[in-house]
C-alpha cells in the first residue's frame, strides 16, 4: 500500500471541501473496497477522510411517505430495518445477496453504490485496462470474459458493475442526495447515478470530483411481491454471473432490473411493460443490441431462466 | 517506521499524544491535512490511535497502513486472530468490533479510534472457554485449526444476529423472527472459509450453543 494521511471530517460539507482541494484525496467509508483496492495498488490515494463522524448512519422517514437512508448506514442496519423488510422486500434481499455477514456489517450504503468492476485484468495491475489506467487498452476484449458484461459496454470497457444492492435500488426509483465542495446539494436519480462509460470507463458515474454521498432516498412503497434471484458459480459469497431485481403486482404488470451484465444496474422500461407476456418477451426486448462473447453469451439465456423463475414465485 | 518487537515501545504515556520511547518512536507523528494545507507529507504517516481490546485499552502509534489484523497481531501480539487471505475472502481475520463481527483485514486501525474489540483470546483461553469455544472441541468443528478463531468469532456474532432479527439470503420469510436452522447457519457462516472442511460439524457445534437441532427447532 502507498503511504497516506488520514483524517477524520467532522461536517459532510468539509468532508467533501478537503476531497475536492487535495489532488489525491477520497473519501473512507467502510473500506471494504477501497483498502482491498489499496493493496493492490489499483487505487492509491495520498489522503483518506474518513466519514464515519458524519452523522449520516440513520434511516428516517421521509415526508413522501419514503424512507431516507443515510450514506453510512451499514448493509446489514439496512436490510434488517423493519421498515425495509416489510415494505421493500427487494432490498434486503439483495443485500444479504452479496457478501458476508462480516463484510455487510462493515460496508456502507454510499460505499456499496460505488464498488468498483470485479472484471479480473482491472485486478492485474500486469494487464492493459483502460478503467484502471485510461488508454491503455483492454485486455478482457477477446480474453476470458465469462464474468463479464454483455449489454450497454462500450469498446473500451466490457466490465461490469457487480453489485447486488443497486439492481434493486434501481427498481424502487432511489434518488442519490449528494453534497459538493460549496455545500450545495442536488439529488441523482439512480437511473443516471451509474454511467455508460463509452469511451470513458475510468469514470463510472454522475458524482463529481469532491462530490459526497449524504444519503439514497427511497419513494412510497409500491406494493407487490419483492424478489432478488442471484445465480453464481456457488450457492453463497460470490458476485452475480446474472441477477433479476423484481416487483411483480397482482395483475402480472412490476418492475425489473438485471444486475451482473452491465455496466450499471440494467432496466429497460419499455421491456419490463412486456412483464404480463412472459420472460421471454422481456429479455428479447431488454437486451436487444447485447454483444456477447463466446464466454458470456450464455448469459443472456440464463437472465431470461432466471427471470421466468422470478415471474414463477411471484405467482406462486 | 520500523517495527519494535515489544509493543510498549509503542505505548504513548501522554494523551496529547507526545511519544516516549525506543528509536520505533521517532517517527513523524500525523499531520491532519484539513485546515487549508497543502499537497500531503512524502513517505509514512503515523498517527496515535486508542481503542480497547478484551477490555484493556491500547494506546498505539501506527503507520496509517497498519490494519487493524496487523496492529492485533504484530503490535499487541494478540496472534490468535490470523491472516489468510488479507482481501476480505476468507474471513480467518474475524474479530467481534462493538458487537459486530468484521473482517480485520479490511479495515485501517485508524479507523478504530474508541471501538471495543473482541478477539478469540477475549472471548476464552484454555482455561476459562467460552461455550462455542467448548462446542467447537465436543463437535470436533476444526482440523488443522487455522480457520477456527474466525470461524468461533463469527459462530458467536451468528446467534447475535439470529436474535436480533438479522435476515439471510435463505431466510424465507423477512418479516417474521429469525430461526438457527442448518441452512441458516450455513449461509450465515459462508464468509468463514475451512480448507479443511469442518463445515458440518462447525454447524452442529453452533447449534448445539444456540440449543436447537438441525430443523432449528428447541432440542
Ligand atoms: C470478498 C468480497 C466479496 C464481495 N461480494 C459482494 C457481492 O456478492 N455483492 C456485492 O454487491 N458486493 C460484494 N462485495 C463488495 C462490497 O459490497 C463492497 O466492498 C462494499 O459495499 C463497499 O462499501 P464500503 O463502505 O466498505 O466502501 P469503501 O471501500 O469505504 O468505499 C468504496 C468507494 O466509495 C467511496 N465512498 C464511500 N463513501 C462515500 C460517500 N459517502 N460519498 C462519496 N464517495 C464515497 C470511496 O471513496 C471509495 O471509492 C464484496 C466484497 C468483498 C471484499
Ligand atoms: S473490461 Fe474494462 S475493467 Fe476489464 S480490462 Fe477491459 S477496460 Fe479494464
Ligand atoms: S484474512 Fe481477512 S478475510 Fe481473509
Ligand atoms: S480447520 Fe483447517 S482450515 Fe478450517
Amino acid at each position: 500500500m502507498k503511504a497516506f494521511t488520514y483524517e477524520r471530517a467532522k461536517t459532510p460539507a468539509e468532508a467533501a471541501a478537503i476531497v475536492a482541494r487535495m489532488p489525491g484525496a477520497k473519501f473512507l467509508a467502510g473500506g471494504t473496497n477501497l483498502l482491498d483496492l489499496m493493496k493492490l495498488q489499483i487505487e492509491a490515494p495520498s489522503h483518506l477522510v474518513d466519514v464515519q463522524d458524519l452523522g449520516l448512519d440513520r434511516i428516517e422517514k421521509a415526508p413522501d411517505g419514503g424512507l431516507r437512508i443515510g450514506a453510512l448506514v451499514t448493509n446489514t442496519t439496512l436490510a434488517a430495518d423493519e421498515r425495509v423488510r416489510r415494505d421493500y422486500g427487494v432490498l434486503t434481499r439483495a443485500i444479504v445477496a452479496g457478501a458476508s455477514g462480516q463484510l455487510r456489517n462493515k460496508a456502507t450504503t454510499a460505499g456499496n453504490l460505488l464498488q468498483r468492476t470485479r472484471c479480473p485484468y482491472f485486478y492485474d495491475t500486469n494487464q492493459a485496462c483502460n478503467k484502471r489506467r485510461p488508454g491503455s487498452g483492454c485486455a478482457a476484449i477477446g480474453g476470458y470474459s465469462r464474468q463479464l458484461g454483455v449489454i450497454g459496454v462500450s469498446k473500451s470497457c466490457i466490465a461490469t458493475y457487480p453489485g447486488d444492492m443497486a439492481v434493486a435500488l434501481r427498481v424502487l426509483d432511489a434518488r442519490v442526495e449528494t453534497v459538493n465542495a460549496q455545500g450545495a446539494t442536488r439529488t441523482i436519480p439512480i437511473a443516471e447515478f451509474h454511467r455508460l462509460w463509452g469511451d470513458t470507463p475510468h469514470i463510472e458515474t454522475a458524482l463529481a470530483p469532491g462530490e459526497l454521498i449524504t444519503a439514497v432516498s427511497l419513494p412510497a412503497p409500491i406494493g407487490g411481491r419483492h424478489l432478488y434471484q442471484k445465480v453464481r458459480d456457488r450457492a453463497s459469497y460470490a458476485f452475480a454471473l446474472v441477477s433479476v431485481a423484481a416487483v411483480i403486482q397482482p395483475d402480472g404488470s412490476g418492475r425489473v432490473a438485471f444486475g451482473g451484465v452491465a455496466p450499471r444496474p440494467w432496466r429497460v422500461e419499455a421491456a419490463e411493460a412486456l412483464l404480463p407476456q412472459g420472460a421471454r418477451a422481456v429479455v428479447t426486448r431488454a437486451f436487444a443490441g447485447a454483444t456477447t462473447s463466446s464466454e458470456n453469451a450464455f448469459k443472456v439465456p440464463l437472465a431470461e431462466r432466471t427471470l421466468a423463475s422470478v415471474i414463477a414465485q411471484a405467482k406462486g | 517506521m520500523s517495527e519494535p518487537n515489544d509493543v510498549r515501545d509503542d505505548v504513548i504515556v501522554s494523551r496529547r499524544g507526545i511519544l516516549v520511547g525506543g528509536a520505533a518512536s521517532a517517527a513523524v507523528s500525523a499531520i491532519p491535512a484539513s485546515a487549508g494545507a497543502a499537497a500531503p507529507q512524502p513517505g509514512p504517516a503515523t498517527m496515535t490511535v486508542s481503542f480497547s481490546v478484551n477490555g484493556r485499552k491500547q494506546d498505539l502509534v501506527l503507520d496509517t497502513r497498519t490494519t487493524l489484523l496487523d496492529a492485533l497481531r504484530e503490535h499487541l501480539h494478540l496472534t490468535g486472530t490470523k491472516k489468510g487471505c488479507d482481501h476480505g475472502q476468507c474471513g480467518a481475520c474475524t474479530v467481534i468490533v462493538d458487537g459486530k463481527r468484521i473482517n480485520s483485514c479490511l479495515s485501517l486501525a485508524v479507523q478504530h479510534q474508541g471501538d471495543a474489540i473482541t478477539t478469540i483470546e477475549g472471548l476464552g483461553m484454555p482455561d476459562d472457554l467460552h461455550p462455542m469455544q467448548q462446542a467447537f472441541i465436543r463437535h470436533d468443528g476444526f482440523q488443522c485449526g487455522y480457520c477456527t478463531p474466525g470461524q468461533i468469532c463469527s459462530a458467536v456474532a451468528v446467534l447475535d444476529e439470529i436474535k436480533a432479527g438479522v435476515p439471510s439470503h435463505v431466510s424465507e420469510n423477512l418479516t417474521g423472527p429469525m430461526r438457527p436452522t442448518n441452512m441458516e447457519l450455513r449461509e450465515r457462516m459462508s464468509g468463514n472459509i475451512c480448507r479443511c472442511g469442518a463445515y458440518s460439524n462447525i454447524a452442529e457445534a453452533m447449534a448445539d450453543v444456540a440449543g436447537v437441532d438441525a430443523a432449528g427447532e428447541r432440542a
